[in-house]
């Protein structure tokens, strides 16, 4: 049985140490804002946060997570206000929307740990995360905002 | 924050538990010409929110709902028709909330008489259809104030989602009941633009705040009690069928509850993804290659080649060309390249089947409900009202999900039949790149004759590539052999059209790969192939790529328009800082006019960085300005990846591309600036979605010829060593 955090919960869960976090999350929790692109950590729609890190959910196994503390999308902030989120909303960010998740959650270390990214560092902390919509333009600015809005003192 | 859900499994519990929207407390507005549905509308039986041509209900808790037939798929059509309907209906945009349509004969295409989201049509498409029917809501509700405040209607005014008269006022729910009761005009006023007070103004995309949180609903995301998990072992060669299987490893793995067989490979069936796709590795299957172990796609472009000097058969034929090119002063002839393209949409392809006695239900993010629903109530020997389609948000579709042949859908339902239970079927990354439908590869040839200016007098072009439409229910569209999707922005084309002496010859070979839309379809490749010969020409005859183009198309305002727009926004001929270089295109598809200029760098690698795009588009009047900017940038780095990695390559019968580590996708660190500009305009509307790509390849080439001097005519050009020859 192993047991997991998640977004501040504790769950346990009958399942294969070889299962990867992603169908945990999706399949047994029933978490589904956390999403399957790829398979291979190619195109970030699974990211999370294990113990605070941004990690490819679809190739983090259950032996790895156990016990550990994890944040989805659905935990990113209690109400959509994460500067993040807010920003999101107010670029009008998502099209289809099915990469954002893991967009937010990529994006949401980065500003943690660079609280005034440049194009650049977005570069960097982003070019993980793949969206076929081509919402990158606006992602990027919706980042910069994010971190006038944290330094306004309106992030969580 | 807008109360905003697509998702129909929501809805259905609603309906079950009775909580929302039962006893007669809604009414439904439909067209005046639907009024009998009206009334079957205002029965207080819970199959009011099923009811067929319910485009917009409000309810007496103020919520407008609005039923769209066309699905939201990332081109903010939610936001775009929404704003149709509260325009005229002088809602407060706060409350309304939508959810897709069923599959049904009230929701087909106003203009194609199929369901359908596709074509880049959804806006002009029903741009009288609902602020028709918010208008006629608002007259009825308008009514019911009237009779409540004893005054005539036309003493009172709406406003946010109030009737007001005087001092006397009443919200759209306080009349909801009293409005369903009066008769449908037979027509109404639609108010004038300098009413308007959302169109062509900016809202907010209203599923925004549900794709930022992950409450947003996929097909992929279906989760009900019994539901299972399955995937699908597909033949490794396409056209391969299964002659033997061994399920006995698979069914040892813990989760796996069944396998079965189905026409296109061997289903596994377990609690979760992982154990079906653990059991699906066990499976020991002895496949028949089938016939097609010998394609292969170098040969398949070099019989290609072969091909292409034939004649074809003619999509355009002016005067004689051969004696136009006799008489030319120059002659150039060029070959373009284009490979098969997968969609590789986010959202792997799923489908979850629930079948019971009487009914079946799909849940699936498609374009084509209707034709799915009646492919999945063929294989079952339904009606197809006995199969409901329930469509959830789509995670990107980009034509893939509007399969005429129903591909997975039928794929799923047979799982579900096979096995007697209810599965959501999931196609993995590998599956979708594979198991797929792709943009046709294609050769065009090209003999341009030139006068002594350097502009053409004469032009043949060949074409060779699988038709789309053969085969499938939209054969009948084929006029005279010509497939339009496989000729278009060729054949229509101010360039070749404006000439004596023109040919444009089709060979639309059959070859054993499916072939499918992709966004902007033919002018994919089209576009790329005209507006870099034109770049070419314009440099032989020593003249600017932009003044060339502008006296090729004198005669037409409306890529004029977008493309002098775009080049004064751009700065063209000014100077650029140093090692940059500009290139430009402009084309037609779906009744917009896109130009666009890129501006890029190469590195002493050659390795290309796209520095900045401006955009410029003419599409008549842009109801959702902001919503075509996104669609501007969108296509931009659709087109981006469409010229550096797109490619698909097959061998011995087998795709060689598997994920997004060899099908790669343009990233964040290779997104250019974008500046997207709208040219106001008047004329006749156009769509978005789709005419946004087609210049940005050709406008990239051009400027790596800017640089080098070098012409790309094989697509895609890869991202290395762009200086060399």
């Amino acid at each position: 049985m192993a047991k997991f955090i998640i977004n501040n919960k504790e769950y346990e869960a009958d399942v294969p140490a070889d299962m990867p976090l992603l169908w945990v999350l999706r399949d047994v929790i029933g978490l589904t804002g956390t999403k399957f692109g790829c398979g291979v950590a190619q195109c970030g729609a699974c990211t999370v946060h294990l113990n605070g890190e941004a990690v490819r959910s679809c190739v983090t196994l259950v032996s790895r997570a156990d016990g550990q503390h994890i944040t989805t999308i659905e935990g990113l902030s209690a109400d959509s206000n994460h500067a993040l989120q807010r920003a999101w909303l107010e670029e009008d960010v998502p099209q289809c929307g099915y990469c954002q998740s893991g967009q937010l959650m990529s994006a949401a270390v980065l500003l943690r740990e660079n609280p005034n990214p440049t194009d650049s560092d977005i570069d960097d902390a982003m070019s993980g995360n793949i969206c076929r919509c081509g919402t990158y333009p606006r992602i990027r600015k919706a980042i910069h905002l994010a971190a006038k809005l944290q330094k306004e003192g309106g992030a969580k | 924050m807008n109360k905003t859900s697509n998702n129909n499994i929501d809805r259905r519990g609603f309906l079950k538990s009775g909580a929302m929207l039962g006893g007669g407390l809604v009414i439904g507005f439909v067209l005046p010409a639907s009024a009998k549905q009206l009334r079957k509308l205002n029965s207080p039986a819970p199959n009011v929110y099923f009811s067929p041509n319910a485009f917009l209900r409000v309810g007496v808790d103020d919520s407008i709902n609005i039923t769209l037939t066309h699905v939201e798929m990332g081109q903010g059509i939610w936001t775009t028709l929404s704003m149709l309907i509260a325009e005229e209906l002088d809602a407060d945009w706060k409350n309304i909330s939508i959810e897709h349509s069923p599959a049904g004969k009230s929701y087909v295409h106003t203009a194609w008489g199929l369901q359908i989201t596709g074509g880049s049509s959804s806006t002009w498409s029903e741009f009288d259809r609902y602020r028709q029917a918010g208008a006629t809501a608002r007259v009825l509700l308008v009514q019911a104030a009237a009779q409540k405040f004893g005054v005539k209607p036309e003493d009172c005014r709406t406003e946010n989602g109030m009737v007001i008269s005087g001092s006397q006022k009443a919200s759209y729910g306080e009349l909801a009941t009293a409005a369903a009761g009066l008769p449908v005009p037979a027509n109404v006023t639609l108010r004038n633009p300098d009413q308007w007070k959302y169109i062509g103004k900016g809202v907010k995309r209203l599923d925004a705040p549900d794709k930022v949180n992950g409450a947003a609903k996929y097909g992929m995301d279906v989760h009900f009690p019994g539901l299972l998990t399955a995937l699908v072992a597909h033949a490794p060669v396409i056209g391969g069928k299964v002659i033997s299987f061994d399920a006995t490893a698979a069914k040892a793995v813990a989760g796996v509850r069944d396998v079965v067989e189905v026409p296109t490979g061997i289903a596994v069936i377990a609690d979760h993804f992982w154990a079906a796709k653990k059991g699906r590795n066990a499976l020991k299957i002895v496949w028949d290659p089938g016939p097609n172990t010998s394609l292969n796609s170098a040969t398949q472009m070099a019989d290609y080649k072969k091909q292409a000097d034939g004649k074809g058969l003619p999509a355009l034929e002016k005067g004689n060309v051969e004696t136009g090119l006799s008489k030319a002063a120059k002659i150039v002839e060029v070959e373009y390249e284009f490979p098969y393209l997968a969609h590789a949409a986010m959202e792997p392809i799923n489908c979850s089947v629930k079948i019971g006695d009487n009914k079946c239900e799909i849940w699936t993010g498609t374009q084509l409900p209707g034709i799915d629903q009646a492919a999945a109530a063929a294989i079952l020997g339904f009606k197809p009202e006995q199969v409901e389609m329930i469509t959830p948000y789509l995670g990107g579709g980009f034509g893939r999900r509007a399969t005429p042949t129903s591909d997975f859908v039928s794929e799923a339902v047979h799982i579900a039949k096979a096995c007697g239970k209810p599965i959501k079927m999931v196609w993995t990354r590998e599956d979708d790149m594979r198991a797929a439908y792709y943009r046709p590869a294609f050769l065009h040839r090209m003999r341009i004759g030139v006068n002594a200016a350097g502009y053409p007098v004469a032009w043949k072009q060949t074409i060779v590539g699988q038709s789309i439409m053969a085969g499938t229910m939209f054969e009948s569209m084929i006029a005279n052999g010509i497939d339009s999707a496989s000729v278009e922005g060729v054949s229509d084309s101010p360039y070749t059209t404006a000439l004596a002496d023109a040919y444009v010859g089709l060979h639309s070979p059959k070859v054993p790969v499916h072939v499918l839309w992709f966004r902007s379809v033919g002018n994919t490749h089209t576009a790329y192939a005209m507006e870099t010969i034109i770049d070419d020409l314009a440099a032989r005859a020593g003249k600017d790529p932009l003044a060339y183009r502008q006296e090729l198309l004198k005669d037409h305002k409306r890529h004029l328009s977008a493309l002098n727009l775009a080049a004064e926004k751009a700065g063209w001929g000014k100077p650029l800082p140093k090692g940059h270089f500009q290139g430009i295109a402009v084309h037609e598809s779906f009744l917009s006019f896109v130009a666009q200029v890129a501006e890029i760098s190469l590195d002493e690698h050659g390795h290309v960085k796209i520095h900045k795009v401006t955009c410029a588009i003419d599409c008549g009047l842009a109801v959702n300005p902001d919503g075509v900017k996104a669609q501007m940038e969108s296509g931009i780095v659709f087109g981006i990846t469409m010229a550096l990695y797109g490619e698909i390559t097959i061998e011995k019968g087998m795709v060689q591309q598997s994920n997004f580590h060899d099908y790669k996708i343009a990233r964040m660190y290779e997104a250019p600036a974008i500046d997207v500009f709208i040219v106001p305009s008047t004329e006749k509307m156009g769509g978005a979605g789709e005419p946004c790509v087609p210049p940005t390849a050709p406008a990239i080439a051009n400027a790596i010829f800017a640089a080098t001097g070098k012409r790309l005519r094989k697509l895609p050009f890869g991202n290395n060593n762009l200086k060399q020859a």
